[in-house]
């Protein structure tokens, strides 16, 4: 295994006064190696997703892109460098329309176009995700799924080295999962590098190439993903926190 | 959408060459009101083009404005006039980065009575350096520059606020400050500098009160600290730009002259209680027209279907 680091996350750890919502947490990910970062409700998945994008700073430990330390880089820098990011409540920009949604993502990030290229390049990943069709829409106009697209089409735009995906399948029902796992597929057939964190495990399975688990701050395990599901720690992390 | 643009242009020209022939048609009240509302038309525009993207309700126009009174009152024996109009446009650059980039990162209400309190300390730190340089509380500007040229001034400096945030609005640091006014988070995880990007207009809008400051000294003829940093230009300012809508560019000039006819009105026959009214005009703006003459115009004529 001596694919290219893709993101190095080394000793992190993340305090929120007292309560320590990432442990001391490390791991890689290899270039267009697709990574489930799991866990029961709480762990401190979110939290790391920040950590990395650089919504928050962590108290200790680095992160890495590509060799290259980012963790002491404000969250704007970090997008430039090449990380993207949609967010567990979907975040969209209210008083534009779909395409300008989209194109926000493509004009100061790690690919920086505008006017024609912009505007055909955002056409383009609203055709990815399947919203070639709305794209003159108000925001308000769409339907929950259909925002988050929105906001995976923004994300794309930036044509990331590594993308993070905050529950994206999150609250779809049984149908919109197939097309919502479809579109990650066809992500990850691309070479996209992705960490997913997620809750259902049938997208687990099917997308993730390894999985990092958390429970209260810390890694639990690590590893293919039918393994570490079976894994007796998991488990028990996961059955604890249902009747916690 | 350029014939669009043309179009617009046109009309603006047109409406520009229009209001610069005031003078010629009246010298007397139709002027002086004329003068009031350029004033208003110029601070209202370039206020609106920080505030109305990014949401920070700024109320240190009347400390940027007050500053390029006295930077002529303070120099006008010294220097020529002109160039004590650049010297205030610079000062109020300089004076405003400092303040953007010390206030900026902070969230909306600080910065609202962070811009509040700068109106009065600036005003308590001109009179003590007057005081204590011995001088009389006032300054003397005498020249010959009479309502008629000053008013052909602001109109060109309107002009100028004006194609300025045309350009802006279309630049990558316009479309900046719209997602940054949508949502912040999201702005930075696209790459935004926001400081940057409000800093940058928040320079703009202060470089351009404490010139029209220091375009109006000559009109005042004596500068007094209490006149130079009246906290009601501040909220006048607001009013105006709320009322015509802060989102689109030609929504504060669509406010400020319905604005200032119904307030000279009011304050010429309410003289003393001028700041009952301008309470009673906020409320009725903020409640009866909160997205603006604009957001009215926009929202019940029939919308022409635009491209976009
Ligand atoms: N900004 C914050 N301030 C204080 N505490 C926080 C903050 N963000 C998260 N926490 C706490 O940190 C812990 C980890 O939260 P986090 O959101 O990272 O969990 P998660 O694994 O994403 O959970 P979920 O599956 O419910 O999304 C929780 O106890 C949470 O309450
Ligand atoms: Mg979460």
């Amino acid at each position: 295994m001596n694919a290219l680091s893709a993101l190095s996350v080394q000793n992190t750890t993340k305090r929120f006064g007292g309560l320590v919502a990432v442990n001391q947490m490390s791991f890689e990910l290899r270039t267009h190696e697709v990574l489930g970062l799991i866990g029961p409700n709480g762990s401190g998945k979110t939290t790391m997703l920040n950590v990395i994008s650089g919504a928050l700073k962590a108290n200790s430990g680095f992160v890495s892109l590509f060799g290259k330390v980012i963790s002491d880089q404000p969250a704007n820098l970090i997008a430039r460098s090449g990380i993207a990011r949609t967010f567990q409540l979907v975040r969209t920009l209210n008083s534009m329309n779909a395409l300008e949604n989209v194109e926000a993502g493509g004009v100061f990030g790690h690919r920086r176009l505008w006017k024609n290229s912009l505007r055909s390049q955002a056409i383009e990943m609203l055709d990815k995700v399947g919203m070639a069709g709305s794209m003159n829409n108000p925001i308000s106009s769409l339907t929950y799924i259909d925002q988050k697209r929105i906001e995976l089409a923004r994300a794309l735009m930036s044509n990331p080295r590594l993308l993070l995906l905050d529950e994206w399948l999150a609250g779809l029902n049984p149908s919109e999962l197939q097309i919502g796992i479809d579109v990650i597929n066809n992500l990850k057939s691309e070479g996209h590098t992705i960490i997913i964190v997620e809750h259902v495990m049938d997208a687990i399975r099917s997308l993730c190439d390894r999985c990092v688990v958390m429970n209260t701050g810390k890694k639990i395990a690590e590893g293919k993903p039918e393994e570490v599901l079976e894994d007796e720690g998991v488990i028990q992390a996961y059955l604890g926190s249902e009747h916690a | 959408m350029t014939k669009k643009e043309v179009r617009n242009f046109l009309i603006a020209m047109a409406l520009f060459v229009l209001a610069a022939l005031l003078p010629i048609a009246d010298s007397g009240y139709w002027l002086s009101i004329g003068v009031t509302i350029a004033t208003y038309m110029v601070l209202s525009t370039s206020w609106a083009l920080f505030s109305g993207p990014t949401h920070y309700i700024s109320l240190a126009t009347g400390a940027f404005y007050g500053i390029g009174m006295f930077i002529v009152g303070g120099g006008i024996d010294l220097l020529p006039y002109w160039m004590l109009v650049v010297i205030a446009g610079c000062a109020g650059a300089i004076l405003a980065a400092l303040i953007g980039l010390a206030t900026l990162r902070l969230s909306g209400v600080y910065f609202v009575i962070f811009t509040l309190g700068l109106a009065e300390f600036v005003r308590q730190i001109v009179t003590w350096i007057q005081t204590t340089m011995g001088s009389s509380s006032g300054l003397y500007v005498l020249t010959d520059l009479n309502d008629t040229i000053i008013y052909w001034e602001l109109l060109v400096l309107g002009a100028l606020v004006y194609l300025i945030g045309w350009w802006i609005n279309r630049s990558r640091l316009g479309f900046a400050l719209r997602i940054i006014g949508n949502d912040e988070v999201v702005a930075v995880h696209c790459g935004i500098n926001t400081a940057y990007s409000k800093v940058i207009l928040f320079i703009f809008s202060g470089t351009v009160a404490t010139i029209v400051g220091a375009l109006l000294a000559p009109r005042l003829s004596y500068i007094e600290s209490n006149i130079a940093f009246s906290p009601m230009l501040s909220f006048i300012v607001v009013i105006t730009a709320l009322l015509g809508g802060a989102q689109k560019l030609w929504g504060p000039i669509v406010g400020v002259i319905p604005f200032m006819l119904v307030w000279d009105f009011l304050t010429a026959t309410f003289p003393n209680q001028t700041t009952l009214m301008l309470g009673i005009c906020f409320l009725l703006v903020v409640y009866l027209i909160p997205n603006g003459f604009a957001g009215l115009i926009e929202k019940y004529l029939p919308l022409r279907h635009q491209e976009r």
